[in-house]
C-alpha cells in the first residue's frame, strides 16, 4: 500500500541570513525530492524571510521534510499545506511583437478575456502580465503561442494560508523571555 | 524603546580595543576553552600569533593533519561533555576538517571549528587557498557562518558555542576572513543564551509521560534500547532508576555504551548488526519497546518492515525530527533525557519481569556457546581480537576509556569491553570513519588525563591517521595504542567472504614494521604474535606511565558474529 503523492506548499519563516537557502535546498536534494518552485521574500514581519516551496511528495515525507527544515537553527517555523488550505498564485510575463496587436485583432480579445495586464508597449514589442493559477497562465500561453511569443517567463508559486500562522506570537514570546 | 535582537546574551567584561585575532583567542578563553587542536597556515596566522602570546592560558595542540585536529577535538568532547575546538587555515586546511565535522554531525558531538579565510575583498576571486568552506560544510554542520568584520567576531563565536552545546549537540563552523582578523574592534564578550529561531529543548509534556508510563506499567515484555542521548543529557542515573524501578531488560546502541555499567544485571547488551543475540532476537518479541535518545539507525533496525512490528513503540528524544523518521512511534516523548526520565521514573510502578529476563539469559547462553566462548577463550592457535579485549578488561578493571576505530576490532571492542564509567566508549558510530581512533584518543587523554585511555585500532584504520603518532610524541600524551593486526581490512574481507564469494578485492594489506614506526616516534612499542606473550604485554602496556604501542597479530580471517546481514530482519541475526 503506497501513499498518494500530492502537491504540498511548504512555507518557511526564517532569519534573513546568507547560506540558509543552501541549507534548506540541501534538505530536498539529499532526499532526491524535486523542488517544483521556490520563492523567497520578506514576510509580514520585519527582518523575517518567508520561503514558499512547492513539492510533489507524500504527506509522510512532507511531515519529515518540515521537521528537518525546522531543525535548522535559523528556521523560525515551517509548515506544509495542501492546495485546498492555501490561496496561491503565480505570475507570467509575455513579450510579444507590437505589430501583432494590429495585424492579429484576435490578440486584443485574448488579452481582454484573460484579464491579462499590459505592462508596457513600444514600437517593437509589448509586455503582458498575467497572475493567477497555473492553468490560466498556461492557457494564455497556448493562445498566444499561435501568434508567436518573443519571451515567456513564469514565477514560482506564492501562497498565503487560510489558517493563521502564529510566527509573530512566537517571536514576541522570545523577546519577552 | 526595546530593540528587537535575534540573540539573547549575557554581558561580561568591559570594552577593550583589540585586533580580531586577539578577540578570537579571548572569546575562546571566555568560553572556558583550555585546549584546542589545529594546524597553522596563511589565512589563520594572525590568530596563531595571538595563541603564541596567550600560550600560558590556552594550549594549542599541533596535530599532524587537520583531520587529526577535528577527531582530537571530538575525542576531547566525547569524554568530557565539553565543546571540542579545532582550528585550520583556509582552503585545504579547512577541507581537511570536513570528515571530522561530518562525523561529529552524525554522532551529535559538540565542536566549534574555526577556519581562516582569504581577505574579504578576494572572496569569489579564486584566490590562493580560497575555498567556499561555508558552502562545503553546510550539509555537515549544525550551523555555520562567515565573519568578514572584526566587530562581528565575539557574537559569532558566542553563538557558535551556544549552538554547538545546546539541545542536540553538533559541530559548528565559523569562517573568519583575514581582514577581520587583522582589523580592530571594541571587544566585549557576551555569552549567547538564546537564539530566537532556535528551540534547543522541547518541553516534555506530562501527557506523553503518562501515556508512556501506562504502556510500560501494563507491559509483560518491555524492553529498553538506549542511545547516546542518555549520555549527552547526563541522564545515566535517571536511566538506571527507570530500569531498576520497572525491572526492564535494557540494551544499548553502540554510542549508548557505558551509560549503564556492563555488569548491571538488567544490561542485556548491544543491539545492531553485530550486537548481542538476545536483544536483537527479542526486539521482535517484546510488547513495548522504549527507545531513549537513539535514532533507529539502519545498523540498529535491520529491515524496517520487520522491525518490532508486534510492539508498541515509545520514543524519547530531544530532536523532534527523529520522531517517526524511521520507526513509527505510538508515544513520542520530547525533551531533555534527564528531565523526561525523571518524570517517567515518578510515573512508573515498581515491577520485575523475571521470566522475560530469563529469555535474554537463555539466548545469551546460546551466544556464549557459539560465539563468545571462542572469542574470549579460544582453543585454536591464532590469537583472537576478543582475548585481547578480555586481557585489557582484566588490567583496566573496566575503568578505561576505550577509543575504537572502525571495523571488526571496533565491533569486538564494543561487544567485549567492560565499562564501569559513562563516556568511556569513544568510537565513530554513524559515519564509520576509519582513522578516527588515534587522534580521538589524543583528545580524550588530554581532556581526562587522570583516566586510562586505550585506543583499539585495526591495521587499516591505523594507517589512515598514523601521522598523529607525531602529536603523541610531541605532546607526551600517555595514550595506549593497541593495533589488532590481521593484515586485512577485516570487515570488508568478512563481507567479501560471506557475500562476494571470497573475492578478496583490495582488502589484503602488506604492512610495514609498526613497532619500528612507533619507535621512530620514540614511543615504547611491542609486538605480540603468541598467546603466552599476551598477558604480560598487556600488563606492561597498562602499567606504562607514558604512551605505549602494542601490536597484536591476530588470526587473519576471523569473522565477527553475531551478524544481521544488511537488509535482513533483527530476528534473523546469525551466529555463524
Amino acid at each position: 500500500m503506497s501513499e498518494d503523492i500530492k502537491t504540498f506548499t511548504i512555507s518557511v519563516y526564517t532569519e534573513n541570513n546568507i547560506g540558509l537557502l543552501n541549507r534548506i535546498s540541501a534538505i530536498f536534494q539529499r532526499r532526491h525530492i524535486n523542488i517544483e518552485s521556490l520563492t523567497t521574500s520578506q514576510s509580514e514581519i520585519d527582518g523575517v524571510n518567508r520561503f514558499v516551496i512547492v513539492v510533489n511528495i507524500t504527506e509522510t515525507n512532507a511531515i519529515k521534510i518540515v521537521k528537518q527544515i525546522e531543525k535548522q537553527v535559523e528556521t523560525i517555523r515551517a509548515y506544509y499545506h495542501t492546495d485546498e488550505e492555501t490561496i496561491f498564485m503565480e505570475s507570467g510575463m509575455f513579450k510579444i511583437k507590437s505589430d501583432l496587436l494590429f495585424d492579429e485583432p484576435q490578440i486584443q480579445n485574448i488579452i481582454k478575456e484573460s484579464y491579462a495586464r499590459i505592462v508596457t508597449v513600444n514600437k517593437e514589442f509589448f509586455v503582458l502580465e498575467k497572475s493567477g493559477r497555473r492553468n490560466e497562465i498556461e492557457s494564455l500561453r497556448r493562445d498566444l503561442n499561435v501568434f508567436g511569443i518573443m519571451q515567456f517567463v513564469r514565477s514560482g508559486r506564492i501562497a498565503v494560508t487560510k489558517d493563521e500562522m502564529k510566527v509573530t506570537e512566537m517571536l514576541t514570546a522570545f523577546n519577552n523571555q | 524603546m526595546k530593540t528587537q535582537t535575534a540573540n539573547k546574551t549575557e554581558v561580561a567584561e568591559k570594552t577593550q580595543r583589540i585586533s580580531g585575532s586577539e578577540a578570537i583567542v579571548r572569546s575562546l578563553m571566555a568560553e572556558g576553552v583550555d585546549i584546542l587542536y589545529g594546524y597553522p597556515g596563511g589565512a589563520i596566522m594572525p590568530v596563531y600569533d595571538e595563541l603564541y602570546k596567550f600560550q600560558d592560558k590556552i594550549h594549542h595542540v599541533l596535530t599532524r593533519h587537520e583531520q587529526g585536529a577535528a577527531h582530537a577535538a571530538q575525542g576531547y568532547a566525547r569524554i568530557s561533555g565539553k565543546v571540542g575546538v579545532a582550528m585550520a587555515t583556509s582552503g585545504p586546511g579547512a577541507t581537511n576538517l570536513i570528515t571530522g565535522i561530518a562525523d561529529a554531525q552524525i554522532d551529535s558531538t559538540p565542536l566549534v571549528c574555526i577556519t581562516g579565510q582569504v581577505f574579504s575583498h578576494l572572496l569569489g576571486s579564486d584566490a590562493f587557498q580560497e575555498t567556499d568552506i561555508v558552502g562545503i560544510s553546510t550539509p555537515v554542520t549544525k550551523w555555520n557562518c562567515q565573519v568578514t568584520k572584526a566587530e562581528d567576531i565575539p557574537a559569532a563565536l558566542a553563538k557558535a558555542f551556544y549552538i554547538a552545546k545546546s539541545g542536540r549537540p553538533g559541530p559548528v563552523l565559523v569562517d573568519i576572513t583575514k581582514d577581520a582578523q587583522v582589523s580592530e574592534l571594541d571587544f566585549k564578550y557576551e555569552k549567547c543564551t538564546g537564539v530566537r529561531s532556535y528551540y534547543p529543548i522541547p518541553k516534555t509534556s506530562q501527557e506523553s509521560i503518562s501515556a508512556a508510563a501506562e504502556l510500560i506499567n501494563n507491559a509483560k515484555k518491555p524492553m529498553i534500547v538506549w542511545g547516546q542521548g542518555v549520555i549527552l543529557g547526563q541522564a545515566e542515573e535517571e536511566l538506571k532508576t527507570v530500569i531498576e524501578k520497572a525491572g526492564i531488560p535494557s540494551a544499548w546502541t553502540i554510542l549508548g555504551a557505558s551509560a549503564l555499567p556492563t555488569t548491571h544485571p538488567l544490561n542485556i547488551g548491544m543491539v545492531g548488526m553485530h550486537g548481542n543475540y538476545a536483544p536483537n532476537k527479542l526486539t521482535n518479541e517484546c510488547d513495548v519497546l522504549i527507545a531513549i535518545g537513539m535514532r533507529f539507525d539502519d545498523r540498529v533496525t535491520g529491515k524496517l518492515d520487520t522491525y518490532a512490528k508486534q510492539a508498541k513503540i515509545i520514543h524519547f528524544d530531544i530532536d523532534p525530527a527523529e520522531i517517526d523518521k524511521n520507526v513509527k512511534t505510538d508515544v513520542a516523548v520530547l525533551g531533555d533525557s534527564k528531565e523526561s526520565l525523571t518524570m517517567l521514573a515518578d510515573a512508573l510502578n515498581e515491577n520485575s519481569h523475571e521470566s522475560w529476563l530469563q529469555e535474554f539469559k537463555d539466548l545469551y547462553a546460546i551466544e556464549f556457546e557459539k560465539v563468545i566462548k571462542g572469542d574470549l577463550h579460544p582453543t585454536k592457535e591464532g590469537l583472537t581480537m576478543g582475548e585481547v579485549l578480555k586481557q585489557i578488561n582484566i588490567e583496566s578493571k573496566g575503568n578505561a576509556a576505550i577509543v575504537s576505530d572502525v571495523g571488526q576490532h571496533q565491533m569486538i571492542a564494543c561487544r567485549y569491553a567492560d565499562f564501569n564509567v559513562s563516556k568511556s566508549n569513544i568510537t565513530s558510530g554513524g559515519l564509520g570513519t576509519m582513522g578516527f581512533a588515534l587522534p580521538a584518543a589524543i583528545g580524550a587523554k588530554m581532556a581526562a588525563p587522570e583516566r586510562e585511555v586505550v585506543a583499539i585500532i585495526g591495521d587499516g584504520g591505523y594507517q589512515m591517521n598514523i601521522q598523529e603518532l607525531g602529536t603523541i610524541f610531541q605532546q607526551k600524551t600517555a595514550v595506549k595504542i593497541v593495533v589488532l593486526n590481521n593484515e586485512f581490512l577485516g570487515m570488508v574481507r568478512q563481507w567479501q567472504q560471506l557475500f562476494f564469494d571470497k573475492r578478496y578485492a583490495s582488502t589484503e594489506m602488506t604492512n610495514p614494521n609498526f613497532v619500528a614506526i612507533a619507535e621512530g616516534y620514540y614511543i615504547k612499542a611491542r609486538k605480540v604474535t603468541k598467546r603466552d606473550e599476551l598477558e604480560e604485554a598487556v600488563k606492561e602496556m597498562m602499567a606504562s606511565k607514558e604512551s605505549y604501542f602494542l601490536e597484536v597479530c591476530v588470526e587473519k580471517e576471523d569473522n565477527v558474529f553475531p551478524m544481521i546481514p544488511a537488509g535482513a530482519s533483527v530476528s534473523d541475526v546469525r551466529l555463524s
